[in-house]
């Protein structure tokens, strides 16, 4: 095709992380952790107005063996965390989370006995997406922060 | 506010289940309020159940006064559906023994809003069918909606999940 006339007979050299890393950060499937209000935000990020697939991650899986990126969307309540940390647990490496909106990163407006003051407290968050809940937008550039992170990630030499 | 006169058959038979006289009727902001004592709490709901057509039991909560005496106070909020009128039953149970006869014989629905005052106030109800914890983990220790419980909680008295995947 294209490129194949333009080198002639030359070729190109790259590393195999950058070539891996730009295959991961492009194809971020979410785990849609919905646990409130976010989580209709969420759809909306997915949906086709704000349109998650423009940077590979139009799939939400709801089943944790397939997804990437879990979106903790929503307050989260000391009963919850064990099914969101059990969840966490089943994807598989790597993976990265997005705590979005107020309450899934401090709590937010439920200071109270039964809410987890933020979700860091039980899951390793990447990103945190402020505002309650977080316009689409946000969380497209919690992704594309994500998708920055990984792509200067040292995955397979650290493999060995 | 006088009670309207239809409650007044209604106030006579209440009045009959109760030799000691404490019972009292009044009327708050247009609502019907009859004050019983705990003892006769049971045969003064079947009573306007079966006799005064309040089949429906739109809820029932529990609430905490922060008295010495007679500190938690439990709430019916019934309907007849028969002559459109609305009524609620109060009665008062003492910090030392918080316990009541149950409610669901006469209303099935009664069931979850038990459960919700046995785990927010701790109010046990006597010949409950399942009297679980409703909402919060059933090895939780405390009464969370009681005045004297702390806003954030007990430290430590609901566990988080472990954050190493190797141990459970």
């Amino acid at each position: 095709m294209g490129i194949e006339s333009a080198f002639g007979e030359g070729f190109l050299t790259t590393k195999i992380d950058t070539v891996v890393n730009w295959a991961r950060a492009n194809a971020m499937w979410p785990m849609p952790m919905g646990l409130a209000c976010c989580a209709i935000e969420m759809m909306a990020f997915a949906g086709p107005k704000y349109d998650a697939s423009r940077f590979g991650s139009e799939v939400m899986r709801f089943s944790p063996r397939q997804s990437d990126l879990m979106i903790v969307a929503g307050w989260c309540t000391y009963k919850m965390s064990h099914a969101v940390r059990r969840i966490w647990d089943q994807m598989p490496d790597p993976k990265w989370c997005i705590a979005m909106g107020a309450c899934a990163s401090t709590g937010g407006m439920h200071r109270s006995y039964g809410v987890v003051q933020g979700v860091d407290n039980f899951l390793p968050v990447d990103a945190y997406v402020s505002g309650c809940p977080p316009r689409p937008e946000v969380v497209l550039h919690a992704l594309m922060t994500i998708q920055e992170k990984v792509k200067k990630e040292h995955s397979v030499l650290l493999d060995v | 506010m006088q009670v309207p006169e239809k409650f007044n058959p209604l106030t006579a038979a209440i009045q009959a289940l109760d030799p000691s006289g404490q019972v009292s009727v009044s009327v708050t902001r247009g609502d019907v309020q009859l004050f019983v004592p705990r003892t006769i709490i049971i045969d003064v709901l079947r009573t306007l159940r079966d006799d005064f057509g309040y089949t429906y039991l739109v809820d029932m909560v529990a609430a905490d006064r922060f008295t010495s005496e007679d500190r938690f106070e439990v709430i019916w909020n019934l309907i007849s559906l028969k002559d459109q009128s609305r009524i609620f039953v109060k009665t008062r149970v003492p910090e030392e023994d918080p316990s009541l006869p149950t409610s669901v014989d006469l209303w099935p629905a009664a069931n979850w809003n038990e459960r919700e005052a046995f785990d927010m106030m701790g109010i046990r109800f006597t010949g409950h069918p399942d009297l679980r914890r409703l909402f919060l983990p059933e090895d939780f220790e405390y009464y969370p909606l009681r005045k004297e419980f702390p806003l954030m909680g007990v430290p430590g008295s609901i566990p988080l999940p472990s954050t190493s995947p190797d141990v459970d």
